[in-house]
């Protein structure tokens, strides 16, 4: 996958889904409304860790500076959308 | 949500602390003996938890210079250098500094944590890109916030996820700057600055290398990581601190670059901020002429290092890295780590400890770090505080 490639929301939202759940090896049901913080039961640290392997699957970098703004899975998503649409 | 109210979980880990009696983070030295010893709770204990490297806080040449300057310039500088003037030794240490790593010219800075923020805000902007080592320090990471460049992290020492970040920017990458350290300073191991140089020779932009725990430490000149990589010519600044090898306060940028020089003008870290006082600045002058000249601090500090990571390593400790002077166990649980630093302070050696989420990958450490003032004995007597304590605990090495 690279940037170039168009991907729906939904798309976006089952890729992340999948990563997260093989992150936290399947502890946690994660949903839209999942919070990376507390209901993935993950430290900030964990949280960068989760978000560099994101990175991968998507073939992208998020800035750090977006990190801020992401408390759910629904706020990544939407950010590898806008990320993947002008990268 | 009130004010205060942020402070809840803070406040709950303190009590967790309280309830178990350990307080390894307000330890207080009540006096210090010598560069390796200091009275703790009343008893002498070994230091191997100062960043210390060379010894040099009781140098006698480095302490005459402190004093000469104290009567000669007074106590301090009561201001900024910008708004209220520069000493001639802030000037002259400046010189020194570019001198010995043969580069145009140097800022210094009044702390290490000061001179990353310096230099990364001051040096970019909202519209630039910098990629972090994923195990950068607080005060890089603090650096780019305040200037709000687009920050990408990359993998720890991992010159293949650079790559691969760098090439994601396309044509920005020539441009972006790359951030990593000699010597991480959690686990003590090395930047694989060889290879990084290649990517930026493939690929553009610029590189910066913060040499805190590395200046004075690596290559024959003790000029850091990069001189012993061959790659100084490739580095295009270089950070670093007065507060270890030089035994004092501060910090310093150098490179070749002369824009560097507009830092001065538009780093608030350095504009607003006090300039470092002339004692710390003349025994930073002489440490700096030690250091340089500094092969038997450096071959005695090896020794000792070398001489403590293979003594845990024999004990069946994980350690964190291959030698270096930071030498890091690696334990898993809070807890554990906790009652293991205290075990060894009350065995007259005081290390540091390091929990999560402040250590990679979510270990707790108990860091030490080795100086070339401590003798054999003393790193014998740490070794054997590691063992005491295992063996009443009944702990089996991690």
């Amino acid at each position: 996958m690279t940037t170039n490639d168009i991907l729906s929301y939904p798309h976006i939202l089952a890729q992340l889904s999948a990563e997260m759940t093989s992150f936290t090896q399947g502890r946690v049901q994660i949903g839209e409304d999942t919070n990376l913080l507390g209901d993935l039961q993950l430290d900030s640290l964990q949280v960068m860790n989760l978000l560099l392997r994101v990175e991968d699957r998507f073939d992208l970098s998020i800035p750090v500076s977006i990190l801020p703004d992401v408390r759910t899975v629904k706020d990544l998503a939407l950010q590898i959308e806008i990320l993947t649409r002008d990268g | 949500m009130g004010l205060f109210d942020k402070f809840q979980a803070l406040a709950a880990a303190r009590r967790e602390l309280e309830v178990l009696g350990i307080d390894p983070f307000g330890v207080e030295i009540e006096r210090m003996v010598s560069p390796t010893e200091g009275i703790i709770h009343g008893r002498r204990t070994i230091l191997a938890g100062t960043n210390n490297y060379l010894g040099l806080t009781f140098n006698a040449e480095c302490i005459a210079a402190a004093h000469r300057a104290l009567d000669a310039d007074g106590t301090g500088t009561t201001g900024s250098r910008m708004a209220n003037g520069s000493y001639s030794g802030h000037r002259r240490l400046e010189k020194e500094l570019a001198t010995y790593y043969g580069m145009r010219d140097a800022i210094v800075f009044s702390t290490g944590y000061q001179a990353n923020l310096g230099v990364l805000a001051g040096l970019t902007g909202q519209n630039d890109v910098v990629l972090l080592d994923a195990d950068c320090h607080a005060s890089i990471y603090d650096g780019c916030r305040l200037a709000g460049p687009e920050v990408i992290r990359f993998r720890h020492n991992n010159a293949d996820d650079l790559a691969k970040r760098m090439r994601r920017l396309g044509a920005r990458a020539a441009d972006a700057l790359i951030v990593v350290e000699g010597i991480y300073s959690m686990l003590g191991d090395r930047a694989p600055l060889a290879e990084i140089v290649d990517v930026k020779r493939q690929l553009g932009g610029y590189l910066l290398v913060d040499e805190a725990h590395s200046l004075g430490v690596l290559g024959e000149r003790g000029q850091g990581l990069a001189e012993e990589q061959g790659v100084l010519a490739d580095t295009d600044f270089i950070v670093g601190t007065f507060s270890k090898s030089l035994g004092g306060a501060g910090g310093f940028c150098v490179s070749n670059h002369a824009a560097l020089d507009h830092l001065r003008y538009s780093s608030r870290p350095y504009i607003f901020t006090a300039s470092p006082s002339p004692a710390t600045i003349a025994s930073t002058r002489q440490a700096l002429r030690i250091l340089a000249d500094g092969h038997d601090l450096r071959a005695r500090l090896r020794a000792n290092f070398e001489h403590l990571h293979a003594g845990l390593t024999s004990m069946g400790y994980t350690l964190g890295a291959s030698p270096s002077p930071v030498v890091a166990v690696v334990l898993g649980d809070k807890i554990e780590a906790l009652q293991f630093w205290n075990g060894l302070l009350q065995r007259g050696v005081y290390v540091n400890l390091m929990l999560p989420p402040a250590t990679p990958n979510g270990v707790s450490l108990i860091r030490c770090s080795v100086s070339a003032a401590h003798t054999p004995e003393q790193i014998d007597a740490v070794c054997a505080a590691f063992a005491d304590f295992r063996a009443s605990a009944g702990v089996v090495a991690a």
